[in-house]
This record gives C-alpha cells, sequence and structure tokens, in this order.
C-alpha cells in the first residue's frame, strides 16, 4: 500500500533531522502557495528541482506522482485562459484567450508543482514513523498524530484482510459484472472489512489495555541535530526570506 | 494465584462457553491447555485479564476477589497476555517504544526503560532491533517483539495465546528454548499442538 519509497535513500536530505525538513516544508509550501510573483515562483520551481536532484530519488518515481498532479492542471489551461478576461493575447475561433488567463494558469502550474516537489523530496524522504516523532516535537496534538499514526499503521492491516477475502472470492470464481450478484458481494466484502476493522480496533484497544495503558503515549527516539542540520535549517530560512522579497517586490 | 470459582460466561449471542466452570493455577506451574475451537480457552484469558466479566461465578487473583475495572489494574500489571495476533499488540513506530510501551505505562523514567528494552531484547536474541520498524519486521520477529512487549513488564504469570501459531521450525525451536530455559516466570499456554506444549509444559489440561 504505503510503500515509503522514497525513503529509502541515503542522500544528505535523507539523514536530515526530520523535524527541520517539516518546519522548512511547512515555511515554503505557505509562501510558494499564498504567492503570486512569476519570478519568485519560477525560482521556487528551480529550487525544489535541485533539491529533487540532489536526493537522488528514482526519477521515474517522482515523474509518475508529478503527472497525477498535472493532469488536473492540463485541464486549467484549456478552461482559464478563455475565460479569465483582460488584454486578449490570440483568438481561437468565437474564444479569446487572455493574458492574465495564461499568467494565472501559469502561476497554478508553478505553484503546484514546486510545493508538491518540496514534499516529495523533504517529506517522504523520512519514514512515517520519523515523521509522527517530529510532529510530537514539534507540539502538534497527541491524539492527532497517534490517529495519524494508527491510520498508517493498521491501513496495511486491513489492505491484507481486504485482499485475503478478494482473494476468496475471485477463487471461488467470481467475475465482477453489472448485476445485483456482484453489487452484493461487493457489498458483503466491504461490510465484511468494516466489521473486521471494528474487532480488530477492540483488540489492539484490549491488548493497550493489558499492558497498562492509562491514556498515555511515550516517545523515545532522540532526534539530534547535527552541523548539516543547523546549514540546512539556516539555508532554508534564507530562501524562505528570499521569496518573501520577491513576492513583495522588495528586490526586482 | 489465579482461581476460577463456578464461572459461566455466554457469548452476546447467547451461546454457553464456560458453564459452572473451576480453574486454578498456582505459583510455579507451567500449563498447557489444549482444546476444540470454541471451547473457551481465549475466554479464559480475557476473563482473567478482565476484558471480559463472568456472568456467574467469582475470579480470585492473588488472594483477592476481584470483580470491578480497577480491581483489574493490578492484576494486567502481573500478568502478561500474548495476543494471538501479533497485529493486535504492536502498534508503536519503532520496537523501543513498543516494548517499553508497558514499563513506561509502570511508571518507570525513560532511562529505565531504556535498559529494561535491552535487556529484554537480549534475553530473546533479539540484540540490535531498538531501531526497527515493527511493521516492517517478519512474522517471527513480530512474535518475539510481542513477547518481549509482554516480558518488559516482568510480569508473574504469563498467558500464551497459540505462542506458535505461524511460526516456523526455527523460530518454533527458538520459542520452545525462551520457555523452557530463559524465563522464570509461571505460564500458561493454549495450543493446538500437544506435541509442543508437551515440550514446555509440566501437565497438559483439557478443555
Amino acid at each position: 500500500m504505503i510503500d515509503e519509497r522514497f525513503a529509502k535513500g541515503v542522500s544528505w536530505i535523507h539523514q536530515l533531522d526530520p523535524r527541520l525538513k517539516v518546519i522548512i516544508t511547512v515555511l515554503m509550501a505557505v509562501v510558494i502557495a499564498t504567492g503570486n510573483n512569476l519570478v519568485m515562483l519560477t525560482q521556487a520551481l528551480i529550487l525544489a528541482l535541485l533539491l529533487l536532484l540532489s536526493a537522488g530519488l528514482d526519477f521515474r518515481l517522482v515523474l509518475k506522482r508529478i503527472l497525477i498532479i498535472n493532469f488536473f492542471i492540463f485541464f486549467i489551461w484549456f478552461m482559464l485562459p478563455f475565460t479569465y478576461g483582460g488584454t486578449t493575447l490570440f483568438q481561437l475561433g468565437p474564444l479569446t484567450a487572455s493574458r492574465e488567463g495564461v499568467f494565472y494558469a501559469l502561476r497554478i502550474t508553478l505553484r503546484s508543482n514546486a510545493v508538491m516537489l518540496i514534499i516529495i523530496t523533504l517529506i517522504a524522504t523520512s519514514t512515517i514513523s520519523a515523521l509522527m516523532h517530529a510532529l510530537r516535537y514539534l507540539y502538534l496534538p497527541e491524539k492527532l498524530v497517534y490517529l495519524l499514526f494508527l491510520i498508517y499503521r493498521y491501513l496495511h492491516v486491513l489492505g491484507r484482510e481486504f485482499k485475503k477475502l478478494n482473494n476468496s472470492i475471485l477463487l471461488r470464481g467470481f467475475k465482477s459484472r453489472t448485476g445485483i450478484h456482484s453489487y452484493k458481494t461487493y457489498a458483503y466484502l466491504i461490510g465484511m472489512l468494516f466489521i473486521k476493522s471494528y474487532e480488530r480496533s477492540q483488540r489492539v484497544y484490549e491488548a493497550m489495555l493489558c499492558r497498562g495503558f492509562k491514556g498515555k503515549f511515550y516517545i523515545m527516539d532522540d532526534f539530534a541535530v547535527s552541523f548539516y542540520d543547523y546549514i540546512f535549517l539556516i539555508t532554508g530560512l534564507l530562501a524562505v526570506a528570499w521569496f518573501i522579497l520577491l513576492e513583495k517586490g522588495v528586490v526586482f | 494465584m489465579i482461581e476460577l470459582k463456578n464461572i459461566s460466561y455466554k457469548y452476546p449471542d447467547g451461546i454457553m462457553v464456560l458453564n459452572d466452570f473451576n480453574f486454578t493455577f498456582s505459583q510455579g506451574d507451567r500449563l498447557g491447555l489444549i482444546g476444540p475451537n470454541g471451547s473457551g480457552k481465549t475466554t479464559l484469558f480475557k476473563l482473567i485479564m478482565g476484558l471480559l466479566a463472568p456472568d456467574e461465578g467469582d475470579i480470585i487473583i492473588f488472594g483477592q476477589k476481584r470483580e470491578k475495572q480497577e480491581d483489574y489494574i493490578e492484576v494486567r500489571e502481573k500478568i502478561g497476555l500474548l495476543f494471538q495476533d501479533v497485529d493486535d499488540q504492536l502498534f508503536n513506530p519503532t520496537v523501543e517504544e513498543e516494548v517499553a510501551f508497558g514499563p513506561l505505562n509502570l511508571g518507570k523514567s525513560h532511562q529505565e526503560a531504556r535498559e529494561i528494552v535491552k535487556e529484554t531484547l537480549k534475553l530473546l536474541g533479539m540484540q540490535g532491533f531498538e531501531k526497527r520498524i515493527t511493521y516492517h519486521l517478519s512474522g517471527g520477529e513480530k512474535k518475539m517483539i510481542a513477547i518481549a512487549a509482554v516480558l518488559a513488564m516482568e510480569p508473574r504469570i504469563l498467558l500464551l495465546d497459540e505462542p506458535f501459531s505461524g511460526l516456523d521450525r526455527k523460530t518454533t525451536g527458538k520459542m520452545v528454548d525462551i520457555l523452557n530455559n530463559r524465563i522464570s516466570q509461571s505460564f500458561i499456554i493454549v495450543s493446538h499442538n500437544e506435541e509442543l506444549l508437551q515440550r514446555v509444559t509440566d501437565r497438559i489440561n483439557y478443555m
């Protein structure tokens, strides 16, 4: 299911403290997502690409992820230039493409790709468990973090149970068709999955009670901030500051 | 140490699992339980841990009658239950946190918990697994960590629900060695494998 494929790697980005990666990612994402300055957005995308290159991730995998969001952006390019209004850029039959519309679509493209790439390079390069710990250290509410983590942890188990059930209906000659029999079978399958996950949650809770659970979770991992982490943090903050300056028009 | 007197228990759907059931377990016992499916072996464990309440009868553990949930807090601290399905038991991100969960709940400091984790893993021959991600372990490794998590609380009694199920020959051998040579606790084992039960217990009860 979620295989954390990007998290397996040895680049300098993989070795950074996940807390700092989360902080820098959040700051960058906010600035880029709210920014409108084309120069800033282009530079952000270039920075994202540079980070991606130095993380040494499997390029085809990254491309696959990027294609998914660009699929939606593709349609924006069909709609926005012709509906936005403003100075005419060119005409296509009865349709008028506006300069402002094209820039708007361009901004959306740069923005979403830059943010997506930064998240892939900075966040997806840490394991989920490391990220959970990072979020706890950053004072995100304990309940939220554990909710997230338990969802992730048991998604695997649930996925396996779904596969088991699905295999068993396939092995007994089930073919998916349009018809009441197929719908009913799928409804049973999903119903069964609900019951199983409910029962699983009961057992997990019981197991926790048996080990003296009193409503408090503990984390044991210690993160150590190294020299390189400081360099990353400072460079990251400088980049964020530079983007804000560009956005506000203070430079250029 | 554990005494069940005239226990009756019905499932919510009305099926009687235990009827006027009596059971005694004393210090030093190494007891095997064997019985057909649905004979109430897992139910018995859950009754002892206070996860289920009997319809009738008395449960006396460590010389005290146990009725309310609060009565069972002490029981859960001193009796360790190993679940049949390891995925029910392992929910922490890392092995270290998994094993430390019990000791920390008992009020141990992080430093003490860390020591306990180290010792327990060493006892089970799982040194160096501290930072491993629990859900990426193999089935046999998961079972070992689940046992470690229970042992880390230093319980007086262990209740083991099908500890051999799903283990390969090598891990089964390891489990037998652990039960026979590495732990000092009294225990009750539920299993369908009579041959293995004979190797690790002193007597076997048929339910």
